[in-house]
């Protein structure tokens, strides 16, 4: 009672808000690439945002809902259809016994997410249920998912047509307004807002100058753990041994070869190579949604104008679901 | 010193090479840092200079974490530290030294010009301590050795190392919990899991652990290997 895995798509792994605190036993964070999409289809199903959400990569995933259950999306377009129908992207659907959902290939972003209202079962592992692909733990049996995998849901509905019928008029009379945070001409900014490293005034003048002008590309073998960017070579202006400390999700790493490393949702706690600057926490949500051959551009702030704007998407997506909560609350007791 | 790194990382900085005094400044501040449950923290990072600390915004902070965390730390930092202050256990690992086990124990020998014999003592025979985790799961960085074990590592990083092997360069050791490339000297393998989810506590090893190396025969190895699995 769950979803049925036809097709698993390029890459789909459940994500929640990332394990946290384990870093000091050199465990990765992993987490939601794009933690903003993540959230949102959490609310827009009246869930908790730590619940796992499937993350689905660039060609999303066939899949049979083998109960009845409150669904939505959130992130990039992928061409969605329940049982045919096209699916809005941050809707709730009710989706019946037996319907089947397609994702096909990207149309904007890279990163999808599917909530679930009442979540995925799931173990957790180290407060987390999120996957962590290289070391094979979290999520679903540690993995990406596979054809024929059938992963069980929390709490599915009641199989009962007439109050399924109900709750899904009561959502679709529900107007969801979409807060300027949080729509797409401000997610798919080109500029992606950086904090200057300590390290900044190490870099030659040049290096730091190309940094701000240059549009990046992101190259091929960018995933999870990282995004390597191609453009001019950066350099320190005086070679300096790094010793290993901690690094975070956004720091902009340089290696020898000069060329950048954007530290993702899957990076190792420290590294011992030069930064140069690390992404603003609110505009990780646009980079994540960006794949192999785009390209980046970098804009400086500074720290109170980086929290400044992370408080306010944070509160665009407390707001979100808000004009949902009474149908929540009305139906929730009838099937928990 | 305290830096940034990015809006949601502060860094202390406790010195500028590797020390034992500033590494064990580095665990006390770390462990008292825990301690505290402050709010909005969510991983307290030691290495071998600097505790990291990665946290979430929070009233508390009052908008700026960075003099949040040096008011609340005030008192923490610049207090003279002994080893004693470091709440730790004392582990043991046993290692085979033998040359399958150890590919590059003759290389070493040969750069610290003295025996395997001599290589293998200075390893086993005095307490050291895991300063730091980080790179794998469970994959302790522990030190600090004498000079002998000062040996840079290797120009080209090997793709992939056995699990458990026990590599050196610049006066530590790390080992590595599962088959993962590595740059470092290996002279020995430890046949004990360093991560395993199935334990109560995955991790063998937490920072300011100290460790005693303990040198076992490869028949001895199997055995125990059989064991854990």
């Amino acid at each position: 009672m769950g979803i049925l895995i036809h097709k698993p798509g390029l890459l789909s792994s459940f994500q929640d808000l990332g394990r946290f605190g384990f870093q000091y036993l050199g465990v990765s964070v992993t987490g939601a690439m794009d933690a903003l999409a993540h959230q949102m289809a959490n609310r827009i199903v009246g869930n908790r945002t730590d619940l796992a959400t499937l993350e689905m990569t660039l060609i999303g995933p066939q899949l049979t809902l083998t109960a009845p259950c409150c669904i939505a999306l959130s992130g990039a377009d992928m061409q969605a259809t329940l049982d045919g129908l096209p699916m809005a992207l941050n809707r709730p659907y009710i989706a019946r016994r037996g319907q089947t959902l397609k994702l096909m290939s990207f149309v904007t972003g890279a990163r999808t997410y599917l909530a679930v209202m009442g979540g995925f079962a799931l173990d957790t592992v180290m407060n987390s249920q999120s996957t962590y692909l290289r070391s094979g733990m979290g999520g679903w049996q540690g993995r990406a998912l596979k054809k024929d995998d059938e992963i069980p849901l929390q709490t599915p509905l009641p199989d009962n047509e007439t109050l399924l019928k109900k709750i899904e008029a009561a959502c679709w009379q529900v107007q969801l307004y979409l807060p300027l945070a949080l729509q797409l001409p401000n997610l798919n900014r080109e500029s992606v807002r950086v904090i200057a490293s300590d390290q900044w005034p190490a870099f030659t003048a040049d290096s730091l100058d190309h940094f701000l002008s240059n549009p990046w590309r992101i190259s091929r073998d960018s995933e999870r753990m990282g995004y390597r960017l191609e453009g001019p070579k950066l350099a320190l202006s005086q070679p300096k041994q790094m010793l290993s400390e901690v690094t975070s999700f956004g720091t902009i790493q340089v290696p020898v070869d000069g060329q950048p490393i954007i530290l993702m949702a899957d990076h190792q706690s420290t590294g011992g190579y030069p930064k140069i600057a690390t992404v603003a926490q609110v505009d990780l949500p646009t980079l994540a949604q960006r794949k192999p051959g785009d390209t980046v551009r970098f804009k400086l702030i500074d720290m109170a104008e980086a929290q400044r704007l992370d408080q306010l998407q944070q509160a665009a997506i407390n707001h979100l679901a808000q004009p949902l909560e009474p149908v929540f609350k009305t139906f929730r007791p009838t099937f928990n | 010193m305290i830096r940034t790194q990015g809006d949601r990382c502060v860094i202390f900085e406790l010195g500028d090479h590797i020390d034992a005094n500033t590494g064990l400044k580095c665990l006390h501040l770390a462990q008292q840092i825990r301690r505290a449950n402050l709010r909005g923290v969510t991983d307290v990072i030691p290495s071998f200079i600097t505790v990291a600390i990665q946290f979430e915004p929070h009233p508390d902070h009052g908008g700026n974490p960075t003099e949040y965390f040096k008011e609340v730390t005030r008192s923490l930092i610049d207090q003279p530290v002994d080893s004693s202050l470091i709440e730790s256990r004392i582990i043991d690992i046993p290692v085979c030294y033998e040359a399958e086990f150890g590919i590059d124990l003759d290389f070493v020998a040969q750069t610290a010009k003295c025996s395997v014999e001599d290589i293998i003592r200075e390893h086993t025979e005095s307490l050291s301590r895991v300063y730091m985790l980080g790179f794998a799961p469970g994959q302790p960085y522990i030190g600090i050795h004498g000079e002998r074990l000062n040996i840079p590592r290797r120009s080209t990083p090997r793709t992939a190392l056995p699990q458990g092997s026990v590599a050196i360069a610049n006066r530590q050791t790390v080992i590595y919990p599962n088959i993962l490339p590595g740059g470092w000297h290996v002279i020995g393998t430890t046949p004990i899991a360093l991560f395993d989810l199935h334990r109560a506590q995955p991790s063998l090893l937490e920072p300011g652990d100290q460790v005693r190396f303990v040198s076992i025969s490869s028949e001895h190895f199997k055995s125990i290997q059989n064991s854990e699995t």
